[in-house]
């Protein structure tokens, strides 16, 4: 169902009253002017809110470290430390802008232009509610990935550009890295729109029930394990420890960021942080059950029906309950990719590229192939309806 | 048959814009509130406080090479597997399930014999190792 938050919208009676009003005003019909600006709005407030919640994940990774570590993070800047990102912020736009002379001018400009824009773009279909996505795509998955994979460019031409060795080195790493844990997320994600049967987020999160044992997460043991992989592949994607030695501050330096200074940096930090949520987003739109709210609350029937409440009021009730769920996943897999980084060791390169080539890709075909199979047999049941199939029918023989 | 609606793609590129401005903006405010010293020194690449010898655009191990060609196989066939994915359930529902999963098999088995020629090849192996080209000399 190719829906855009304006078709949500357009069931308001205040949006009808803003074309009308426009439509007079101009003489012609205003939808498309309307609609064009209510993009815009959506489009800073989701940038607002990818900035705002990059930068939090900054200041919750200081505290969460700090909490692992038995001592205090940041609590000097405003109440228990919450505006240490702004700070941090401010301190990274008055710095000094360093090009050496030895750098690529034209790429050591774009690249971390390249890393916050492709990270950017992948949030146009970020399934946070059935009403508030920005555009529903038809093939949402499919351009969530080609988006992620700009932040690969970023940091090989980060890397490249800075003529540095240490930079040089670091960006080769970490392209490589990028591209070889693509092989498992892309697979796993085929997988899915081999069960959901589309690509669109819509379709991905719809083709799961409301209650927990009707997640994607259970359907099958095949994406039980597909989950992992596509968490660990999607980590290694973001270069996050363990799997982080593009960045590897005891041995690269900074790797293939050690040139950039100041507001250029500062993209590059940003935008590892919001591709981690981008990355626990999707992992629950197609495995948690997406932004499904227990007991279909979601969808404001239940209100409208059983509480007597306006139409228009129980769906936006329904539609803050649907974005409560889905934030309350994401953060909570944001909270275990940071409890990662901090308790597992580093991981040296050619066990990288080992684990990625020889366990998760071949995990993640095997995966393919069992689903697929499985779907055939089976009809696309679960194994929770396959089991209430064999009660049922045990209970009827009696 | 289906009318190409490509309204949907509006807010995409509308973001894309934003995002472009977003980060072209703020390197602009910095622009006004930073300082701006340069020194001879502090326009050298950064080498641990030695003098870096030649520039880093020189060659490189083949090594990164290799992982990038079966990338892009294996990319390619991913790509080509989404259509198939997206209608499975729709082939299925018109009885012709058994026809995509057969097509689904050969694709994917081809491609895995593929990745074990190229494992027992040794072009997975980040470090080639020398025990096996001694034994050869013998």
């Amino acid at each position: 169902m190719n829906a855009t938050i304006i078709s949500y919208l357009s069931q308001s009676k205040e949006f009808n009253l803003i074309v009308a009003w426009f439509s007079e005003l101009f003489g012609f019909d205003a939808t498309s002017f309307v609609a064009f600006n209510l993009f815009g709005v959506f489009a800073l407030l989701l940038i607002g809110f990818a900035a705002t919640v990059g930068g939090l994940g900054t200041f919750a990774e200081r505290k969460i470290s700090a909490d692992l570590q038995m001592r205090q993070g940041p609590n000097r800047v405003g109440p228990y430390g919450i505006l240490q990102f702004l700070a941090d912020g401010v301190k990274l736009i008055t710095k000094e802008d360093i090009i050496p002379a030895q750098v690529d001018k034209f790429t050591f400009y774009i690249a971390p232009v390249l890393c916050l824009v492709g990270v950017f773009s992948a949030l146009s279909v970020f399934p946070i509610s059935s009403g508030f996505i920005l555009t529903d795509l038809n093939v949402g998955i499919f351009y969530f990935l080609g988006m992620t994979s700009l932040v690969g460019v970023g940091i090989f031409l980060g890397g490249y550009s800075s003529n540095s060795k240490w930079s040089m080195l670091g960006g080769m790493r970490g392209a490589s890295q990028i591209i070889s844990y693509e092989i498992p997320v892309t697979i796993t994600i085929v997988m899915m729109v081999l069960l959901a049967g589309g690509m669109s987020m819509g379709i991905l999160v719809s083709s799961q029930g409301s209650s927990v044992l009707d997640w994607n997460l259970f359907h099958n043991p095949f994406t039980f394990i597909g989950f992992f992989v596509y968490f660990i592949a999607a980590l290694a994607e973001t270069n996050r420890a363990p799997f982080d030695l593009p960045e590897a501050e005891s041995e690269l330096v900074s790797g293939y960021h050690t040139e950039f200074s100041g507001m250029r940096f500062g993209f590059f930090a940003l935008a590892e942080y919001i591709e981690v949520l981008i990355v626990c987003g999707i992992a629950t739109a197609m495995f948690l059950g997406g932004y499904k709210v227990p007991f279909d609350l979601g969808t404001g029937e239940l209100l409208n029906q059983k509480l007597g409440l306006d139409l228009m009021l129980a769906k936006n009730i329904g539609q803050f309950l649907e974005i409560g769920s889905f934030l309350t996943k994401t953060f909570a897999l944001y909270y275990v990719v940071i409890w990662i980084r901090w308790t597992l060791p580093r991981l040296r390169v050619d066990q990288l590229m080992t684990l990625c080539w020889k366990y998760l890709t071949p995990i993640a075909l095997f995966n393919l192939i069992g689903c697929a199979v499985w779907i055939y047999v089976f009809n696309g049941q679960s194994i929770v309806q396959l089991f209430s199939l064999l009660f049922k029918s045990s209970g009827g023989g009696h | 048959m289906s009318t190409l609606n490509l309204d949907v793609y509006m807010p995409v590129v509308i973001l894309i814009i934003l995002a472009l401005l977003v980060a072209g903006g703020s390197l602009l405010l910095s622009k006004f509130l930073r300082p701006s010293n340069p020194t001879e020194l502090k326009l050298t690449a950064y080498e641990c406080g030695e003098a870096p010898v030649g520039t880093a655009w020189s060659n490189f191990n083949v090594r990164f090479y290799v992982i990038a060609l079966i990338f892009i196989i294996f990319d390619v066939e991913s790509a080509l597997m989404f259509p198939v994915a997206a209608v499975f359930r729709k082939f299925m529902s018109i009885g012709m399930g058994g026809t995509l999963l057969v097509s689904i098999l050969t694709f994917v088995l081809i491609l895995v014999a593929g990745i074990v020629y190229c494992w027992k090849k040794g072009d997975l192996d980040w470090v080639k190792s020398f025990v096996s080209q001694e034994l050869d000399k013998k």
